[in-house]
């Protein structure tokens, strides 16, 4: 399967892995294959406070650029520096290259968010296949 | 994204559908043309073109065709170019333009004997070039017009390996074919194919024009797929297409130009002859213009120079954010490693050099205007032995 069953996942197409409070959020699989090679990663300083549903950052690929949308609301502890340098990371396996880790303000919204089977069936209906 | 429930037309299918689907290409509507976008990767289509080669299907291109003796009088109304310079076997670029001087759809004009010439046409402009041609011209005397833009699927092989690549597929002398001429000769079998020294990436290459039924197509394009194995081809969606022509600077219709864009504007006045023996659709005002001391806005090119990468309908505006301008095609360069655009601005902020903004979703990011292309390719060096 091509999304992790221990994840979370957003209908913005973000992932998020946690243990206790502590989260650490990147991007599926379908984003990266839809955005192609990915070229820039913007993202909060560590420090900065997120919320749930709302934009933390963006990714731009060679033709296009797309938000980030926190899944979850949380203090960020770290941001993946290696992104800097090397984007493409994203592009070669998106389930293990995260973005930023962050402490969860509220452990329980995460029950709002998507299953893996849940978040294949919103691509798959989304894609039309 | 979100879903639309409003019925739209089937989408336009080129006769190597089913070829892009079983090399695993991602499609997607250009102007109602279902289209491989990329295949691989955007990148490393375009560095293939830029140090070896590719392949494009642009079969969704159009050609029309001008017959009989008054073909000649006929090109020269409808285009700015003068074809009356063209010996047979040679292309121009040239453009159909509105009586205002702004742009119908830029063109491509083949000589194929003194009563016939080709007009390879834009995809998503078919219709309305059709309709405009038959329109400025239908009534000329001598003339007659064919659209046989289903008749053809056009393959584009881009690189500096190109010529190495179809060489080996027909008998025909390429390395005399000069930069936009074109002749007829066999590729895989096929008699009197049409093989065209030009392209729309920056880089030498051919286009070829074969019958466009699946098979034929189908053969012929995995045949270039395995004669350019040896040099690492590879198959080369509209997003390479699209990196490739902006690092060359050269126009996309709706982008660069439309009919609310004049000849001037575009910086594509060379291509355009006032002073030739006939008349031709925009003269007048292009005239007008240039009497009235040229144009007002000018398009240019932006490299950014702050961290950030202007895209297409993102404005352009003074360092302290007065909008000035707006960008037409903005990316990354994958071979430049830059980030460029082309955009209009006012001509006092056209100089070289200048320093603007570009408002990249609600920042001021810093641009400065270069000189284009972006991407010239080195010639062939001259051997001096």
């Amino acid at each position: 399967m091509p999304y992790p069953t221990d994840y979370k996942y957003t209908k913005e197409h973000e992932w998020i892995s946690v243990a206790g409070l502590a989260g650490t959020v990147g991007i599926t699989d379908y984003a990266q294959s839809s955005l192609g090679d990915i070229v820039f990663v913007d993202l909060p300083k560590v420090g900065d406070t997120l919320e749930a549903g709302n934009i933390f950052g963006s990714v731009e690929s060679v033709k296009a650029v797309s938000d980030l949308f926190s899944p979850v609301s949380g203090t960020v502890t770290a941001i993946n520096e290696e992104l800097k340098d090397a984007p493409e990371q994203v592009n070669a396996d998106a389930n293990s290259t995260w973005m930023l880790k962050l402490d969860l303000k509220d452990a329980s919204e995460l029950d709002g968010l998507l299953s893996a089977a849940e978040y294949e069936a919103f691509i798959a209906e989304e894609t039309g296949h | 994204m979100s879903a639309t429930s409003n019925p739209t037309p089937p989408l336009r299918r080129t006769a190597l559908n089913a070829t892009h689907r079983a090399l695993g290409a991602k499609m997607v509507d250009f102007g109602g043309w279902d289209m491989p976008v990329q295949y691989s990767g955007l990148i490393a289509e375009h560095m293939a073109v830029r140090t070896s080669v590719g392949l494009f299907d642009v079969s969704h291109m159009g050609d029309i065709q001008l017959r009989g003796p008054g073909s000649l009088a006929a090109v020269q109304r409808l285009c700015m170019n003068d074809a009356s310079r063209l010996a047979i076997g040679q292309a121009q670029y040239s453009a159909m333009l509105t009586p205002d001087g702004t742009f119908v759809d830029d063109v491509v004009v083949h000589k194929l004997s003194d009563n016939d010439y080709l007009i390879v046409i834009n995809a998503g402009t078919r219709e309305k070039d059709v309709a405009w041609v038959r329109k400025q011209i239908g009534a000329m005397p001598g003339i007659h017009i064919s659209d046989y833009s289903d008749y053809y699927t056009q393959l584009a092989i881009q690189g500096p390996k190109a010529e190495a690549t179809l060489a080996k597929l027909t008998d025909t002398s390429l390395s005399a074919i000069k930069n936009y001429w074109f002749t007829h000769g066999k590729v895989c079998g096929l008699y009197n194919v049409m093989i065209a020294r030009t392209g729309y990436t920056g880089e030498d290459g051919f286009e070829i024009y074969i019958p466009s039924d699946e098979p034929t197509s189908a053969l012929v394009w995995n045949e270039i797929l395995d004669a350019g194995a040896e040099f690492g081809i590879l198959p080369c969606g509209l997003g390479a297409r699209n990196t490739l022509r902006l690092e060359s600077a050269m126009a996309l219709y709706g982008h660069e130009i439309s009919d609310s864009i004049n000849v001037f504007e575009a910086n594509l006045a060379r291509y355009a002859k006032l002073d030739k023996d006939t008349d031709f659709v925009g003269r007048a005002a292009l005239a007008a213009i240039e009497a009235a001391g040229g144009p007002k806005r000018r398009l240019v090119g932006l490299e950014m120079i702050e961290r950030g990468i202007g895209r297409d309908g993102y404005p352009v505006c003074t360092v302290t954010g007065e909008k000035i301008g707006q960008i037409t095609s903005g990316s990354p360069a994958p071979f430049l490693k830059k980030n460029i655009a082309l955009a209009y601005v006012p001509v006092q902020f056209a100089a070289l050099d200048e320093v603007v903004a570009v408002e990249v979703r609600g920042q001021l990011v810093k641009a400065k205007i270069v000189a284009t292309p972006f991407y010239k390719r080195r010639k062939k060096s001259i051997d001096l032995k």
